[in-house]
């Protein structure tokens, strides 16, 4: 077979530009994971299920393996990776620990990801809205109860840190 | 799980992708949201030898009254249209799939998807909407009932792009509703109805109109004249024929046609008379 066409691009990654040469076919979630090192994007089922993918893609979640990394060339992208800001963790990220939101973290990176856009546009959330904003994320360990909790103490400590 | 390899065309204008899509003719793809591409492509299902990616072709991202209804482009989002398209579109989007999947997927791209499970091309069927397709050759418009042609498969020829979808308003004194049955709530539907009634000066029920979701290659449509709400029912499931498969059986789904057509057209009508 000839050699794949390759193509120059460059993903913001976390507010970094980076540049990468990768075939059309690159799925997003390996662009950052082998091309970039970033491992802290999972993959789980690379058809759009389980969610442990998830990235911000200009402040927007979506599916790192259902994106082409072509496909988002010049783009801002949030990985898991670039949640903690320099005084720390994010209240998303100190909430799952507090609330024991996680046990093996497989998921972890996803839900991070929407539950941190999700809060930005719903900054006080019922349970009803959770559950809706959680839905397209797969947990095999926690059985999901303690990252409702989470997401409502995530809210909690963002309320009392912008006051 | 990773793609075929594929030639990417990443087209900056209509007419440049017009022009990637009539040179690669029937062994091209449009990519829009790829919430449904890139899967197949994953799993290999699908291995189109050129990709022709819309996402920077300026003027498709639309939502734009339209003289009788609402004309939805074809970079318009799931979820842009779910906050801000025509109350039909916006009720049937909560169902389908998750809110990060709405992000990328697009309306238009869910109607030349062609699911028979999928929500979006029962809501055109059911509103007697229209697909809005440019090739090289020209503009056609295609109305949903020869639009959907089966299973997967819509009236898309090779070098045409889906520009825009055209979902018609409802007449007065008339209501729609949406009811599915899906195991896991954003999964595909088992089964669904999508209806529109119209009612008379005497309050009832005049003319119904039901699309089926997941019982047929194509969203069924079905249309009665006046009747109660389960007499319609009824009607509908009289004229479905669904098939058994892993996830039901076909007489579950007969059962489930009928309880949702109910529900549907109940609910159809109680918004008619408000
Ligand atoms: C986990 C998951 C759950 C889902 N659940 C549901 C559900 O419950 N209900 C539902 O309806 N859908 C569901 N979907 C599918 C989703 O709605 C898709 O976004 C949609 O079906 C396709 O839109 P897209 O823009 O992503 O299209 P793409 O994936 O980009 O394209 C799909 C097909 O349409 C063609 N195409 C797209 N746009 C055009 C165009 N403008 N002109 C010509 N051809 C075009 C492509 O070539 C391709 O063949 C689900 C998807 C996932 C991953
Ligand atoms: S790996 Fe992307 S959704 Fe599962
Ligand atoms: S913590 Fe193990 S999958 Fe969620």
């Amino acid at each position: 077979m000839t050699q794949e066409e390759r193509h120059e691009i460059t993903l913001v990654v976390n507010g970094v530009a980076r540049q990468a040469r990768v075939p059309a076919r690159r799925l997003l979630s390996d662009a950052l994971r082998h091309d970039l090192g970033l491992t802290g994007t999972h993959v789980g089922c690379e058809h759009g299920v389980c969610g442990c993918c998830t990235v911000l893609l200009d402040g927007e979640p979506v599916r790192s393996c259902l994106t082409f990394a072509v496909t988002v060339d010049g783009r801002e992208l949030t990985t898991v990776e670039g949640l903690a800001g320099p005084g720390g963790m994010s209240p998303v990220q100190r909430a799952f620990a507090e609330c024991h939101g996680l046990q093996c973290g497989f998921c972890t990176p996803g839900f991070l990801c929407t539950v941190t856009a999700f809060l930005r546009d719903n900054p006080s959330p019922t349970d009803d809205d959770v559950i809706e904003g959680i839905s397209g994320n797969l947990c095999r360990c926690t059985g999901y109860q303690n990252i409702v909790k989470a997401v409502h103490r995530a809210a909690e400590l963002m309320a009392e840190e912008s006051e | 799980m990773k793609p075929p390899p594929f030639t990417y065309h990443a087209p900056l204008d209509l007419g440049s992708a017009l022009d990637a899509l009539a040179g690669a003719g029937a062994r091209g793809k449009v990519l829009a949201g790829g919430q449904s591409l890139i899967p197949l492509m994953n799993m290999r299902l699908a291995s189109p030898s050129h990709v022709i990616d819309i996402n920077r072709v300026p003027g498709l991202d639309t939502i734009e009254d339209e003289r009788g209804g609402v004309r939805v482009g074809a970079l318009a989002r799931h979820s842009r249209v779910e906050r801000s398209g025509p109350a039909p579109l916006r009720r049937a989007l909560k169902l389908v799939a998750h809110p990060v999947i709405r992000n990328r997927g697009t309306v238009v791209g869910s109607l030349v998807h062609a699911d028979p499970a999928a929500e979006l091309p029962a809501v055109l069927a059911v509103l007697g909407g229209s697909v809005r397709l440019a090739s090289l050759g020209g503009v056609r418009d295609v109305a949903a009932a020869d639009f959907f042609v089966g299973p997967l498969e819509s009236d898309l020829r090779a070098g045409e792009l889906a520009v825009s979808a055209f979902f018609p308003g409802l007449p007065p004194r008339s209501g729609f509703a949406i009811h599915e049955l899906a195991r896991r709530h954003g999964d595909y539907a088992l089964a669904g109805v999508c209806a529109v009634v119209t009612l008379g000066d005497d309050g009832r029920i005049a003319a119904a109109r039901a699309a089926c979701i997941g019982v047929a290659a194509t969203p069924q449509l079905v249309e009665l004249e006046g009747g109660t709400p389960a007499e319609l029912a009824r009607a509908v499931q009289e004229r479905t024929d669904p098939e058994g498969d892993i996830h039901a059986s076909a007489a579950y789904r007969r059962h489930l046609v009928g309880v949702l057509a109910e529900r549907a057209f109940t609910d159809a009508a109680r918004e008619a008379a408000q």
